[in-house]
């Protein structure tokens, strides 16, 4: 009897890693997927923190993928071992704050640890030539199989018959008429194939599946940065980055205010590592205050801005209260600043 | 023949967001054996999809989803699998 042939897939929950493990599948191969947390991932967060998207199916596309698929998924926490990735990528960064090209070496390697420690025998991913401007490229998708060590192990299933012959398909493993040869940005080839194996309901992800490629959560990222004395993160810092409304007046201290009773909640969870402040006067969002307020004039501006967004915007005062972490609290009365002292340059 | 009850391990899954209650889930199982029963109490209200998606493709069974003070509580009934 020979032996089954198993391959594992990098699941990133969209139409192409999708259509790359039913392409495999077809020739007979056991595929198991892997997913990479690591810590920037679009859906998950947002949507479960935001109470207007609670109406939204909380759907893990990967998961979701993996079942359609009848794969196992296995998930992977690196949110530890990115931080690397992320602050000294090798390559650079993209158009914003993301290491694509870092970012796929270091997942291709990671699965290549998998593939080794569980016995497997090859790695596919979704990649297609010429999709992304900067990891999926005919001159850089060769850098990932090198850099990650997995050399020929690598297939590329969607733009196979257009790179140079892998090892499964010299074993015989995969018949390489059978893969697809997609390049460039449109989506058509994909869409068709999708069409050919009935996938109707799959994800489409604008810029992909991570905060990295998103501008303004890239600006608030460097922002952080900017005003700490060195460039490291813990995984609160970065979810903090993805609720409320971000102010920041000086490089002592930054303002979040929540956006709405999801957000609020969660907030909630930080009071006993940050300054807190809610009305007790009007109902209105849940402000945590991230750092040092260090002057008079700031304090006062702080507070004033927290009551615009209380529902006393308009009201003569508005009381706000103050909880220290270790609990103690203090109440000010405090005018709400006009909408028109509110300033652009204060947004993060 | 033995006849003491499977073991239960408990995950405290509260506060964190998906995936990171699916990855407890999954890393806790990684530990366990066949039919061991596994408790984790989570706080996202994902997690009622997710954990039980994974579960579903991973080999596991869900025992029960039970919800109580804004906490979820999901049993799983550990499954026969090669790669956990």
């Amino acid at each position: 009897m020979s032996k089954q042939i198993k391959a594992v897939a990098l699941i990133s929950g969209g139409l192409d890693s999708m259509l790359a493990v039913k392409v495999i599948q077809e020739q007979g191969i056991h595929v198991e997927g892997i997913n990479f947390f690591t810590g920037f991932c679009v859906e998950g967060h947002t949507h479960a923190i935001r109470k207007k998207h609670q109406k939204k199916e909380k759907r893990n596309n990967a998961l979701w993928v993996a079942e359609q698929l009848g794969i196992k998924l296995h998930i992977i926490d690196v949110v530890e071992e990115y931080k690397d990735i992320l602050l000294n990528p090798s390559h650079g960064y993209g158009k914003n704050m993301n290491p694509c090209l870092d970012c796929k070496s270091f997942m291709v390697t990671k699965a290549r640890e998998w593939m080794e420690e569980n016995g497997f025998d090859f790695i596919i991913t979704g990649e297609v030539v010429g999709q992304r401007p900067m990891s999926q490229r005919r001159d850089t998708m060769p850098v990932i199989a090198e850099e990650s060590g997995s050399g020929e192990l690598l297939v590329r299933p969607l733009s196979a018959q257009t790179l140079p012959e892998t090892l499964p398909e010299k074993q015989g493993w995969l018949d390489r008429e059978k893969l697809y040869g997609f390049t460039g940005r449109t989506r058509k080839p994909q869409m068709a194939l999708a069409s050919q194996y009935g996938f109707k309901d799959y994800a489409t992800p604008a810029g992909g599946c991570c905060m990295l490629t998103d501008e303004h959560y890239s600006h608030k990222l460097v922002d952080m940065w900017k005003n700490r004395t060195n460039r490291d993160y813990e995984l609160d810092d970065i979810i903090l980055l993805k609720m409320g409304r971000h102010f920041r007046f000086s490089p002592d201290f930054k303002l979040i205010i929540g956006r709405e009773e999801g957000e609020n909640n969660f907030m909630q969870g930080y009071k006993n590592q940050f300054k807190t402040v809610y009305s007790t006067s009007h109902s209105g969002p849940l402000s945590i205050i991230d750092g040092e307020i260090e002057n008079e004039a700031d304090f006062q501006q702080t507070l004033a801005l927290i009551a615009r967004y209380t529902q006393g915007k308009d009201a003569a005062e508005v009381t706000l209260e103050i909880r220290q972490p270790n609990g103690n609290t203090q109440a000010y009365q405090i005018k709400p600043m006009a909408i028109d002292a509110v300033k652009q340059e204060w947004m993060i | 023949m033995s006849d003491s009850k499977p073991a239960v391990t408990e995950v405290n899954a509260r506060r964190l967001l998906c995936p990171l209650p699916v990855i407890r889930t999954q890393n806790a199982i990684k530990k366990l054996k066949e039919n061991d029963l596994l408790e984790v109490t989570c706080t996202d209200p994902g997690a009622k999809q997710d954990i039980p998606a994974w579960s579903r493709i991973n080999g596991h069974h869900i025992e029960e989803i039970l919800e109580h003070d804004g906490e979820i509580i999901i049993r799983v009934r550990v499954g026969a699998s090669e790669t956990k």
